[in-house]
């Protein structure tokens, strides 16, 4: 039985005037990963924010590793990868200059060889010094994927990172996730097709739509 | 001090930003000349008229050219998503914010100080009110931006922004005109203007301290 | 002992709003009158101003209130950001339109005392300044809880606003005073009346009571018709008597 380190307890949604979801419940241990299933506008978004912390919660908390979110920002946040619907990608900036400046502003000071090897491991070794403005949706999202390679997270709240990608990025993407959730990482996700993470690892779902 | 090179991550990335872009810092100027330009024509080019308005017309121009930069403050952040990441980030938000206001003032604030003194000789001032205008306005435009940027967090993504910021910030501004354009009149009339400065001083200390802690509110709130 | 937070929900303060608003409304019309009739035939005529002076028995309450109000908006604003309250932030937008009146009120009839004494609608004094930008201040917490879709964050975003303006009001009153003594502005202040009879202080408290009274009934209607409006979906709200029967 693994002890669940992401612990959510109670979670009401409301958006304007219409409740979304409520008293939602999960746990999840290391090695674990939750698959977010809704159609849109179901909420699945908004449960990720909230997750991740961005959002508050109508009701209901949200706990890592035994303690609430809002009491230990610095850390969950340094446990925490979320990658949104955004690029979050400056599109003046280059790849290279962009994951400099993410991983500095997360108190991250990684040396150029490193951000290089990340880039190339994700296919996107020719375009590191392209500025992101050219960049494909798909390039982009590799290039957000890299920054996981170079922080190292314990969970990683992904909103659809198969967006936009070919059958082999998705397969290569499909890898970085088992390669984490193999290293005793979380993963929470959402996507528009189930993903094929293996059998080793332990999967849940849960479906949002009708979970009013 | 652990927190600084978080403060210059932040700062470094939008002055690289702004390099890549450099015409962004040539609008705050030529806005502050446009405006500046502006007045004699309105209202007429009597030097004694000009020389008396001088202080508090430029102060008003750089009021209003702070004003205009406040949009680029956070939005294009939000839009592309870094904001959220830099939300989601283990160094304190309001260290990262003071880079961000910090590097906001280096493109809009500090070109104006240092275009004062053409535009003071437009309005016929003598060499040394233009100093002390200098000095009010290096001490003055730091201040705009930290309360602008409060301005600025809690308008992102509300219709009609730009204005809105206008509105919310603007009363909260009138401090610092008085002040700052107070100083430069005070010692154009011998009066002096050590008790201008020493308040100028105190509110940008305030500010320093309260603001960026009211931006990181303010940006919680809006990113909800 | 009352236990406050048992009305801290919206389901359970609207019916006790519903009780207290006549009351308010009776108090207000109760001290209205008492008030104006000491205004107009009790105080007695100033030597210098004559009749028209009369008018700070709306003017002065009318500030007083302005800032009270602000003051209010602030303090439930606190105890909305801290607490997380779903209420604090109706009372608080519920109360902004009434402070911007009694603001735009004091102003006006500023101007209309001003007029006649000292032949300018408008004068900078140190006081009418300051009240403006409270105007000012009124008109943008208004625009920025407008502005904002989800209401829940239009909520939070003003009572934030509030904080900050309360903060900034002694400073801006402070340096608005700096201003107009260093320029030797109006120093005509209309504070500095002659020295006040008691009957016209005793009048003055009673018109600034009425319009506390007023606030609070005008202040508790608009908070209601807030929670009508956002807890449309809920349980509560659907079981009203006065929903009830439309449906």
């Amino acid at each position: 039985m693994t002890t669940a380190l992401l612990n959510a307890q109670g979670l009401a949604c409301t958006r304007g005037n219409q409740r979304l979801f409520s008293d939602i419940n999960l746990q999840l241990g290391a090695g674990q990963w939750l698959y977010l299933q809704g159609e849109n506008g179901a909420g699945k978004t908004s449960l990720l924010r909230i997750l991740a912390g961005l959002t508050l919660p109508t009701e209901g908390d949200v706990l890592w590793q035994d303690s609430p979110i809002g009491k230990q920002r610095s850390q969950y946040h340094q446990d925490l990868l979320y990658i949104g619907h955004h690029a979050g990608l400056k599109e003046d900036l280059t790849l290279t200059e962009n994951l400099r400046a993410q991983l500095a502003i997360d108190g991250i000071q990684a040396s150029a060889a490193a951000i290089r090897e990340a880039l190339t491991q994700m296919g996107l070794g020719k375009r590191q010094h392209l500025p992101a403005r050219v960049l494909s949706a798909g390039q982009k999202r590799r290039g957000l994927l890299a920054r996981a390679l170079l922080r190292p997270a314990k969970l990683w709240i992904l909103d659809e990172p198969f967006n936009a990608l070919d059958v082999k990025a998705i397969a290569d993407v499909q890898n970085l996730l088992k390669t984490h959730l193999a290293n005793g990482g979380l993963l929470v996700l959402t996507s528009h097709q189930t993903p094929d993470l293996g059998q080793d690892a332990a999967g849940f779902i849960l479906n949002l739509s009708g979970a009013h | 001090m652990p927190v600084l090179p978080a403060f210059f991550a932040s700062l470094q990335r939008d002055l690289l930003l702004v390099m890549r872009r450099k015409t962004e810092v040539l609008t705050a100027l030529f806005f502050f000349v446009i405006v500046t330009t502006l007045l004699p024509l309105g209202i007429g080019p009597e030097p004694d008229l000009l020389r008396k308005i001088a202080p508090g017309a430029m102060w008003i121009a750089a009021l209003l050219a702070t004003l205009l930069g406040l949009q680029r403050l956070f939005a294009a952040d939000h839009a592309d998503g870094t904001l959220e990441q830099m939300v989601l980030s283990p160094e304190p938000l309001s260290v990262l914010i003071a880079g961000k206001i910090t590097a906001h003032w280096l493109v809009c604030g500090l070109p104006l100080v240092l275009l004062a003194p053409v535009i003071g000789l437009q309005f016929d001032l003598p060499a040394d009110a233009i100093g002390i205008l200098m000095l009010s306005l290096l001490v003055g435009t730091p201040l705009l931006s930290f309360i602008g940027a409060i301005g600025a967090a809690l308008t992102l993504g509300a219709r009609g922004s730009a204005l809105l910021v206008s509105l919310l910030v603007l009363p909260l501004y009138i401090p610092t005109l008085i002040f700052g354009a107070g100083a430069v009149e005070s010692y154009i009339a011998g009066m002096g203007a050590a008790g201008h400065f020493s308040l100028l001083g105190a509110l940008l200390i305030l500010a320093m301290a309260f603001a960026p802690w009211a931006t990181t509110a303010a940006l919680r709130i809006s990113l909800e | 002992m009352i236990n406050w937070f048992k009305y801290s929900a919206p389901s359970t303060f609207y019916p006790l709003a519903g009780k207290l608003i006549p009351v308010f409304w009776t108090l207000t019309a109760i001290l209205g009158v008492v008030g104006l009739y000491i205004s107009f035939f009790v105080a007695p005529t100033d030597a210098q101003q004559g009749e028209g002076y009369r008018i700070i028995f709306i003017h002065v309450p009318a500030s007083w209130m302005s800032m009270f109000i602000y003051c209010v908006m602030a303090f439930w604003s606190l105890l909305g950001l801290t607490f997380n309250t779903r209420l604090s932030g109706m009372m608080t937008s519920a109360l902004a339109p009434t402070g911007a009146l009694f603001a735009f009120l004091s102003l006006w009839t500023g101007a209309l005392w001003g007029k006649p004494m000292w032949g300018a609608w408008w004068v900078w004094d140190a006081r009418l300044t300051s009240e403006l930008i409270l105007f000012f201040l009124y008109l943008g917490y208004m625009a920025l809880h407008a502005a904002i879709d989800d209401p829940r964050r239009a909520d939070r975003a003003g009572a934030l606003l509030s904080l900050v303006g309360v903060v900034n009001v002694p400073i801006i009153y402070f340096s608005v005073k700096w201003w107009n003594t260093l320029h030797q502005g109006a120093s005509v202040s209309l504070t500095k009346s002659p020295s006040m009879a008691s009957t016209m202080l005793w009048g003055m408290l009673i018109m600034a009571l009425a319009f506390w009274a007023y606030t609070l009934a005008v202040a508790l209607m608009r908070a209601r018709t807030i929670m009508l409006e956002r807890e449309a979906n809920t349980e509560w709200v659907k079981h009203l008597p006065d929903v009830k029967e439309t449906a």
